[in-house]
């Protein structure tokens, strides 16, 4: 590594992008796009939803071709026909949407495609011992031996990135990977990317959090519809300034207004336990209720048991002690049709594994969880054209960028699906809202829009459950707050006097209440 | 745009035929016979009046096989059982419409319940065998083949079977009474002005499969239980969430399939052999399989392989009266099957292309007037 960091004119970069441009059906997701990135250094990209950010990393990494344009690695032209090619000049990518196999242990995903053979068989032994050095050395400890679908979608991340490290990636390309962390957690992968940096590891970096680039970027580069429109460095602008070369708007901060919580229950959780296949008690005796008109948010690092929370609340995993109620109706280990024909609306956090058909037209995908009545339905048969006006509707007012409601989910930005789910949960007006991630992937602008989506249901009487990374979209949504530790709620805070930091301290442990109070 | 895609997409099954009929050139060419003289026998044979119906009532049983395997392909599952369903269902339908007396139609219809029951229970069986204990329905069906197999012949021969006269040593049920039949479509052809051909039997079970097909297109595209069975196929974890219930779909999915499946044979059973005897139809099952990704579980799609299938095996009739080796046609079979497969992903990736070329062609216009517009505003 001869290269030191810092970004003088005469040091090569270690990746140019001349002139790109690459088509889909009806869309130019970049063109005429410039990136020159230097070794060594962090390189943040940013841009609304659908800028052409994450095609432009496809590019780069060789899964899709640009259909003008040439790439330069090290000063010297390369043609990618697949990721092969690129992880063998050393770029390496983790995907806005992880790319693990579920049913494969850790060891084994990592492993996978990059095989250590030893004679015929896998060299499994030596595999193992270099991912925990790995994992040691960068802060990135997993358990090599579990299964990935046990994993959280943080501890999934790790994962993805302990891959592309063990392929020997000297060029790191990380498409939104905060988007799933929590503050702590953020802090502690910027401590690995600049560890990573210095030892000449170069770097590009996607995201929709603005502080999170300007805190660790070295350059930042803007796209805005399917072009770059500047390239800056990080003491030049702030978030604001960022945000209007992004989006041409100013950057909206959740802010609540007047409470509209009522006094009628609609959610009621009580001493809700949930135990695992293995047997271990992954959430213990849970209770909170949320009102009409209330939204309850829960904060908690990744993996606390959120995600069994979502999933005994609307009956995908079985309740083994305790009730929920929803409308005073007791809705334990129901179906989860019933449970949701009743009236809960869900927003999962990973909107690739329970949110969406990718294949399907987006107005099957506006159906699925609704394919039970109107507009979607008409006695026995779907109803073709009520799901595409639901979901021309859905467009409109949630602003998802695409062209009809025939194209499919999978030709959507990341951030396009998600409004497009959240649009199909919101839209349906459903008396309780379990909203996981609910901005995930989403810009800033469109971020305000549904947060100001979630302010209206509220006052208009929906009872929300909110389960965010974003501890300044939970402080700023919240009526009440509730921290979950190791699957259980430790803590009740108000949202109006506590701070992040304090809130972090809490989720981490670092704090309890019974200490405080 | 529309109708040009679908053109192309056709373009797969036909290029795929046209391979098979080059790798069949070639293997006749090795044995020194010429692949003209063979191919146009083929044609003219079947062109004639006779053969279509033998043409019909070979792809029909076909094509009710593939929807059976369909069904199940759309979920994700794959019924490679129902060879053992059919023939397990076709037997105890025949034992029992040679059993009971009921007026026709009544008849016809408890004879299609029970293949219908029998079909579903018997793939039914693998359903639950996976979502009790996990075993996968390609293991537990294969299995269930085995077993429909050896119980048939066993019920056959031990107690279904009808007392035969001194001489007559062919193990078989009893004949079905009149009643009990499936009515023909020979009069159609009367009425039409056509000569039914003598011997020719039309078998009118046709006009069952074709309502199965039209049947299976409503319930897969246009219900709600389709859409779950869909959804469930194309991502489980979403489908869960919204509210399909997993094993149920699994369980439900079975149980249809095995009900397609139970009716594979009936036409045959009922409109031709009266009866179930040793040299009852085998290997629809297995056909249906190729035949369904032929067709790529489409019902129009499965509808022309069957046909195609129904052409081969009847043409290929021709070949030993002209001296050329009929297994050329299995090959041509086994090669259509395996080419189609690729030769859809070929022409998948064309599609896209293309459109991406018709895209940039469309968008370079528009980006145009977007610049026009984004320095006037
Ligand atoms: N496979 C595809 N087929 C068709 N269109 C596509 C495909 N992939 C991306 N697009 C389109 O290209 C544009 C750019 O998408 P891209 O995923 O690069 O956006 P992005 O900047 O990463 O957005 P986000 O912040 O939402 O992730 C979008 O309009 C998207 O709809
Ligand atoms: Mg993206």
């Amino acid at each position: 590594m001869e290269a030191t960091t810092g970004t003088r004119e005469a040091v090569i970069p270690a990746v140019e992008l001349v002139a790109i441009t690459k088509r889909f059906p009806g869309v130019i997701a970049n063109q005429d796009v410039h990136l020159r990135v230097m070794p060594g250094e962090v390189h943040a990209v940013v841009g609304e939803n659908g800028a052409g950010k994450s095609t432009l990393m496809k590019i780069l990494y060789g899964m899709q071709q640009p259909d003008e344009g040439s790439i330069l690695v090290g000063g010297q032209e390369r043609r990618f026909r697949s990721p092969k090619d690129a992880i063998d000049v050393g770029i390496g990518m983790v995907h806005q949407h992880f790319m693990l196999a579920d049913n494969l242990t850790v060891l084994e995903n990592v492993v996978l495609g990059s095989e250590p053979a030893k004679g015929i068989a896998l060299d499994f032994v030596s595999a193992r011992s270099d991912i925990v050095e790995l994992g040691d050395r960068y802060g990135l400890a997993v358990d090599p031996d579990v299964l990935v679908e046990e994993l959280a979608v943080g501890e999934r991340q790790r994962v993805e990135i302990l891959k592309v490290l063990y392929r020997g990636a000297q060029i790191l390309i990380l498409d939104e990977p905060t988007a799933v962390l929590v503050p702590q957690e953020v802090e502690e992968l910027f401590e690995n990317l600049r560890g990573l940096k210095d030892e000449g590891v170069t770097i590009i970096f996607i995201s929709h959090k603005l502080d999170e680039v300007l805190a660790i970027a070295d350059r930042i580069t803007v796209m805005r519809g399917g072009r770059t429109v500047a390239t800056v460095a990080p003491e030049e602008v702030d978030a604001h300034r960022l945000a209007e070369l992004m989006v041409g708007s100013e950057l909206p901060t959740p802010e609540i207004r007047e409470s509209t919580v009522t006094d009628v229950v609609e959610l009621d959780v009580q001493g809700l336990t949930v135990t695992n296949d293995e047997g271990r008690t992954v959430l213990e005796d849970v209770s909170f209720v949320i009102h009409r008109g209330e939204v309850v948010g829960i904060a908690g690092v990744e993996g606390n048991g959120q995600r069994e929370l979502v999933d005994a609340l609307v009956g995908i995993v079985r309740v083994s002690d305790g009730r929920v109620l929803v409308g005073g109706e007791d809705v334990t280990n129901r179906p989860t049709a019933q449970i949701r024909q009743l009236g809960v609306g869900l927003i999962p956090e990973d909107r690739h594994r329970q949110g969406l058909l990718l294949p399907s037209p987006l107005w099957e995908n506006a159906m699925l969880g609704h394919q039970f009545g109107p507009p979607f339905m008409s006695g026995p048969w779907i109803d073709r054209g009520g799901a595409r006006s639901r979901t021309r509707e859905i467009i409109d007012r949630f602003g998802v960028k695409a062209p009809g409601p025939d194209v499919p989910a999978v030709a959507l930005s990341g951030g396009n699906q998600q409004k497009l789910v959240v649009g199909r949960e919101m839209i349906a007006q459903p008396q309780v809202l379990i909203a996981a991630q609910p901005t995930r992937g989403i810009d800033v602008g469109a971020q305000a829009a549904v947060w100001e989506q979630l302010r209206q249901a509220r006052a208009a009487g929906m009872a929300i459950l909110l389960i965010s990374a974003d501890l300044e979209e939970l402080i700023g949504l919240s009526d009440t707050l509730k921290v979950i530790l190791r699957g259980r709620l430790v803590a009740t805070l108000d949202p109006r006097s506590v701070t992040p930091e304090e809130l972090g301290g809490y989720m981490t442990g670092v704090r309890s209440q019974e200490a405080t109070a | 745009m529309r109708w040009r895609t679908a053109a192309l997409r056709a373009l797969a099954p036909i290029t795929a035929v046209v391979f098979a009929l080059l790798v069949a050139s070639v293997a006749l060419v090795l044995v020194d016979r010429s692949p003209i003289t063979a191919f146009v026998e083929m044609a003219k044979f079947a062109a004639t009046l006779k053969s279509f119906i033998s043409i019909m009532n070979r792809a029909y049983p076909l094509y009710i096989s593939a929807i059976a395997v369909a069904i199940g392909f759309k979920m994700g599952l794959f019924n490679i059982g129902v060879e053992g369903q059919y023939l397990f269902a076709s037997l105890l339908a025949a034992w029992v419409a040679a059993s009971i007396a009921l007026p026709a139609p009544l008849h016809v219809l408890v004879v299609l319940l029970v293949a219908v029951v029998v079909g579903s229970a018997w793939s039914g069986i693998a359903g639950v065998l996976k979502v009790t204990r996990g075993v996968h329905e390609v293991i537990s069906t294969i299995m269930l083949n085995f077993i429909a197999f050896g119980l048939v012949s066993w019920l056959l021969a031990n107690f279904l079977r009808q007392e035969n006269e001194p001489g007559d040593l062919i193990i078989k049920t009893a004949e079905i009474p009149a009643s009990g039949r499936f009515p023909s479509l020979n009069p159609l052809l009367a009425a039409i002005g056509l000569e039914p051909p003598r011997g020719s039997v039309w078998q009118g079970f046709l006009v069952v499969a074709i309502l199965l097909g039209i049947g299976y297109y409503f319930l897969v595209w246009r219900t709600r239980f389709g859409y779950e069975l869909r959804a469930s196929g194309i991502n489980p974890g979403a489908a869960r969430a919204a509210g399909v219930d997993p094993d149920a779909m699994v369980i439900k999915t079975m149980l249809l399939s095995g009900a397609f499946a139970g009716l594979v044979a009936i036409g045959p059973l009922l409109g031709f052999f009266n009866r179930y005897t040793l040299d009852f139809p085998r290997q629809l099952g297995f056909i249906g399989i190729g035949i369904a990704l032929l067709g790529r579980n489409h019902p129009l799609g499965m509808f022309l392989g069957a046909v195609l299938w129904g052409f081969m095996d009847r043409s290929a009739q021709i070949l030993d009266l002209n001296d050329i080796p009929r297994e050329i046609v299995q090959i041509m079979q086994g090669v259509i099957v395996l080419a189609v497969v690729i030769a859809y992903e070929v022409v998948t990736r064309f599609v896209e292309r293309e459109q991406v070329k018709a895209a940039a062609a469309a968008t370079a216009t528009e980006a145009t007037e977007a610049e026009v517009g984004e320095v006037s505003a």
